[in-house]
């Protein structure tokens, strides 16, 4: 019956985008993820917070001033700042720190996060209104896709060749890819490596508030909305290899598709082998464990991941 | 004879499982059962907080993924009496098989990896279980199952009445301990722990610490899978959300505050948790915030936990003592 279903091409796009968004997200997600662990040596699981309060204050802006504008410049802004501070006050004494101190500190910064999201804005969660304009359908020939996911798309692609820019032709990208793979030598030559992390941590915490703004207004913001997402960004910044963000630019693109396909197609796909019944039942649990498997298949054959900068020390 | 009496931390402790064990006759003459079930989490959790302590604190091998285990113990318990079967030997053997087959797998992936890479694919393989078992419809997806009658021992024990639980994860918690005891001050422990320090050197005594490290891995994950298994019985009730990862950094949560360098200093460390949480809890909706910052300040001012502190009083009274061999 499935077999010979003629293949809908309207839905296939429609799940190649909704894949392309996830993968983006993922991306914003993991490539201040990956930044961090790779320059610093720091776990920082409390990142998915950032995500969660950058949704918060842009609703809480957005709600008072009506304008998303103003919304997303204070929320990055805000971002900023917590991520300096956080850096500053805590992850800074704890770098040369075994990582059970790092797993441990940050699991408190997510209670702390947590706990006062809730007392600040209460336990409902929070929408952004989208203005008209974004709120819309797009037509291409007989293709409708909502305007936002575009938005979505366009400002990920945006903000990750922005990123390589950085990364590739400024003297702070290649400090940052410097510190990446020899952290001795850059400080022995004379780099404040103290100031160098302040700002990859802040600028990281920055890029998880963005994608967290840009999906809230679909999904609304929520307490421990990061807890989630935060572990398939670990297993991009994993398959990508630690401290690349090209890797994890590849492995949250190559993630974000096969999950959203997997949930939609894996119930056809095993169809072709196993009988429906069977398909219909085996489909959602594999297509949950979908990455978590391609993610072990690649470390058996490259434990340091897809994309490992050279020299880095595990 | 008694000659491990005449340093602070054992005799400490020693107490506390002395007050364990006279508990039940305590909250019965004060009538207040509730107390009985807090100490009953309490020993379940402390179970799992010994394994993973085994990993994590002898092995330095952290994981963040060990609420999977919890959860496939109990799992192992509810998905039989869903089925009907509530033979306890026969969930037993599932909740260990089934834990050491987890352990085994995803452990001999997880340890071609170090540092980083580890506690992130351990946390990942958790949280895949935790999305499958989400995922299963016919065991109660999110909302999970409800388990409506104990592991029966074929009369053996009766689990149902709360007391005979009781002594029975006292009994497995303590048999655990003297385990532990023997398994980190034996051969195999001291490689164990050699890993931690420097797996480099251990390599090139002719350890092959691969190995080692994997079979440490496995009783880690077998052993709490028994607390899980527990977890299941004494709760009557399982769900994914047993897996959630965030229980994982509770369990490490725990053992920090107890002390990594002991063997006891798990299970005071869960008795010291849950006792805050539930009196927090009782405080305050917002009780959450306290933990967070109590395990802030925790990592960075306090080091060794409760264990370290009472090492550290032992030695300070020692040197008190004798000031003569101070210099």
């Amino acid at each position: 019956m499935t077999v010979n279903r003629p293949v809908d091409w309207h839905l296939l796009v429609s799940q190649l985008l909704n894949g392309l968004q996830l993968g983006l997200l993922l991306f914003l997600l993991a490539s201040g993820l990956t930044l961090i662990f790779g320059i610093m040596n720091f776990i920082n699981l409390s990142h998915g917070a950032f995500y969660m309060v950058g949704a918060f204050v842009c609703a809480t802006v957005v709600q008072a001033t009506g304008s998303l504008l103003t919304g997303i410049v204070l929320s990055l802004a805000s971002l900023l700042v917590i991520g300096a501070a956080v850096e500053w006050l805590i992850a800074r004494k704890l770098y040369q720190n075994d990582h059970l101190d790092h797993v441990l500190v940050t699991f408190g910064l997510i209670l702390v996060f947590d706990t006062l999201a809730h007392i600040i804005w209460g336990p409902a969660g929070m929408v952004i209104p989208l203005p008209e304009i974004l709120n819309g359908q797009v037509r291409v020939g007989s293709f409708v896709i909502p305007s936002y996911r575009l938005v979505i798309i366009g400002n990920g692609l945006m903000v990750g060749v922005a990123l390589y820019i950085l990364i590739t032709r400024s003297r702070l990208g290649m400090l940052i890819r410097a510190g990446a793979s020899d952290r001795d030598m850059v400080t022995a030559l004379g780099v404040n490596i103290d100031r160098l992390y302040l700002v990859v941590f802040a600028i990281g915490a920055a890029m998880a508030g963005f994608a967290g703004l840009l999906i809230a207004p679909i999904t609304e913001a929520s307490i421990g909305m990061g807890n989630e997402i935060i572990i398939i960004a670990f297993v991009v910044v994993i398959t990508g290899g630690i401290g690349s963000v090209q890797g994890a630019f590849y492995s949250a693109l190559i993630i974000g598709i096969l999950d959203t396909l997997g949930r939609s197609y894996l119930d056809d796909f095993l169809g072709l082998f196993l009988s429906n019944q069977a398909a219909e039942t085996a489909a959602p649990a594999l297509s949950a464990m979908m990455v978590y498997i391609l993610m072990a298949t690649i470390l058996v054959f490259r434990p340091q991941g897809l994309f490992s900068p050279s020299g880095l020390r595990k | 004879m008694f000659k491990f009496l005449e340093n602070l931390p054992a005799r400490v402790y020693l107490a506390v499982t002395a007050l364990l064990a006279v508990a039940p006759l305590l909250v019965t003459l004060g009538s207040q059962p509730f107390y009985l079930d807090l100490l009953t989490r309490i020993l379940i959790l402390a179970i799992a907080a010994v394994s993973l302590n085994l990993i994590i604190g002898f092995g330095g091998m952290i994981s963040l993924g060990h609420a999977a285990f919890i959860g496939i113990g109990a799992y192992c318990v509810g998905i039989p009496a869903h089925y009907d079967i509530f033979n306890g030997f026969i969930h037993l053997g599932l909740a260990i098989s089934c834990s050491a087959a987890f352990a085994l797998i995803t452990g001999a992936i997880s340890l071609r990896t170090h540092g980083l890479y580890f506690i992130m694919i351990t946390l990942a393989f958790a949280q895949m279980l935790y999305f499958t078992f989400v995922s299963l419809d016919e065991y109660g997806a999110d909302d999970g199952l409800i388990i409506y009658q104990r592991s029966d021992f074929n009369g053996l024990l009766n689990l149902e009445n709360p007391t005979t639980l009781y002594y029975t994860v006292l009994v497995t918690l303590l048999g655990l301990l003297y385990l532990m005891h023997r398994l980190v001050h034996a051969r195999f422990g001291r490689v164990i722990i050699g890993c931690k320090h420097n797996e480099k050197r251990m390599q090139a005594l002719g350890f092959d610490t691969y190995r080692y490290k994997l079979t440490c891995y496995v009783i880690s994950g077998t052993i709490c899978g028994i607390a899980g298994f527990f977890l299941g019985n004494f709760t009557n009730f399982i769900s994914p959300e047993m897996m959630d990862w965030t229980h994982s950094g509770e369990l490490i949560f725990m053992i920090v505050i107890g002390g990594t360098a002991g063997i006891f200093g798990p299970v005071v460390g869960t008795a010291f948790f849950l006792l805050l949480e539930e009196m927090l809890s009782g405080l305050t909706q917002y009780w959450q915030l306290i933990f967070g910052l109590v395990l802030i300040l925790l990592v960075v001012f306090g080091k060794g936990g409760v264990h370290g502190l009472l090492v550290w009083a032992d030695t300070r009274q020692t040197a008190q003592a004798q000031p003569e061999n101070d210099s």
